[in-house]
């Protein structure tokens, strides 16, 4: 496994696994149009994941596919950041974790449309509109709610409560972000643009920004600095990962190879 | 859900209403009804493709969006809150449109055209 690998895999895992948990919402959502707008956000999210490990399984060759690089991994080889495995509570927290999710991977796709990759960067800017709508649709509600009735901004608060403390890993470079985005300095060259990855770091700022600022409209207060949970990015995730991937994972593992 | 619309007929709109229809029983937590148009194609117009619900205009046509065109349908719409809209009464429809039923002379049928003249 190279960086580059590990670097793939760590933004498919994430998009896989944030796919898994909206689409639980499908027949549940609170009315049609929601359980429709959810799901298919659910779609846009598997499809990148599609791509990203397509991606890392003709780099990886051999047997590699896509599906035996989501059906046939375990949690420690899994990637994903911790916020994206988290249940999806109710409405509140499920479009707070969104929001969250949502905002990052436009600060993030907007730098790596100028990877140095190729394939990543078209990868980037096809995910990017998706990315754009994920965003605007996330923040409306977050705004709705959070400055919405009071049973709504209380749903909100406790929402907040629960996920602040995922978020400080979505900037914390993994070794192989670390690796992926300062590659290019090894090889002499300067702009971070020109590097295949990018130092998820270098996004906190802006992050920060725009979130303060829909949780400013949203009359939502930003926590204070508190501990950060992290691991999830070098396999160590919590208790919850391991029975979203039996769901998802359960008809390989059950029927190894079958087909339609 | 014990819904009532009141529509209002045309020329049957009380003033100080302007025209709004009456929704009583609705409660708080029930969102209004939107009639969602869709435009295909540019240079095409909207077409009526069917209502969704939704709490206030942006989320209509964010809805919209999710509901009515993620098969590639459109390129552009509209929503309108159901109750803005007029409709004849159907039991109307002998006096308005039949009167016109046997007055073909309205159709441009009866004119002789050159053969120049292409796509009339």
């Amino acid at each position: 496994m190279t960086p580059l690998i590990d670097y793939i895999l760590h933004l498919a895992d994430s998009t896989l696994i944030l796919a898994q948990r909206n689409a639980e919402w499908c027949g549940h959502g609170p009315v049609l149009e929601q359980d429709i707008a959810i799901t298919n956000i659910s779609l846009d999210l598997l499809g990148q994941s599609r791509n990203f490990y397509q991606y890392a399984a003709s780099l990886i060759g051999k047997d590699a596919t896509e599906d035996s690089l989501a059906y046939l991994r375990t949690e420690r080889e899994f990637k994903n950041c911790l916020l994206v495995e988290q249940p999806n509570g109710d409405w509140a927290q499920t479009i707070l974790r969104q929001f969250f999710f949502s905002v990052y991977q436009q600060l993030l796709f907007i730098k790596l449309e100028n990877s140095k990759d190729e394939q990543l960067a078209a990868i980037a800017t096809k995910s990017l509109k998706e990315v754009n709508y994920h965003v605007r649709w996330s923040s409306e509600w977050v705004i709705r709610l959070g400055d919405g009735t009071a049973e709504s901004k209380s749903r909100m608060i406790k929402a907040v409560d629960g996920l602040w403390t995922y978020t400080g890993e979505l900037f914390e470079a993994a070794s192989y972000e670390l690796l992926c985005s300062t590659e290019a300095l090894r090889e002499g060259e300067r702009a971070e643009s020109e590097s295949v990855g990018i130092d998820p770091s270098s996004l906190k700022e802006v992050w920060m920004k725009k979130t303060a600022e829909i949780f400013e409209e949203a009359t939502l207060s930003v926590p204070e600095n508190k501990f950060m949970q992290t691991g999830g990015k070098e396999g160590k995730h919590t208790e919850h990962l391991g029975y979203i991937l039996t769901e998802l994972q359960y008809m390989q593992r059950a029927y190894p190879d079958s087909t339609w | 859900m014990n819904i009532q619309i009141v529509k209002f007929y045309y020329g049957d709109i009380p003033e100080d209403k302007a025209g709004a229809a009456i929704v009583s029983n609705l409660t708080k937590s029930d969102w209004p009804l939107w009639e969602v148009f869709i435009r295909s194609k540019q240079g095409l117009d909207h077409k009526h493709v069917g209502s969704l619900h939704a709490a206030d205009a942006q989320m209509a046509i964010e809805n919209a969006r999710d509901v009515y065109t993620r098969r590639m349908e459109g390129v552009s719409i509209w929503v309108v809150e159901s109750k803005y809209i007029h409709a004849t009464n159907p039991d109307d429809a002998e006096e308005l449109y039949e009167p016109a039923s046997d007055k073909v002379y309205r159709h441009p049928t009866f004119y002789d055209l050159p053969d120049e003249v292409n796509h009339m």
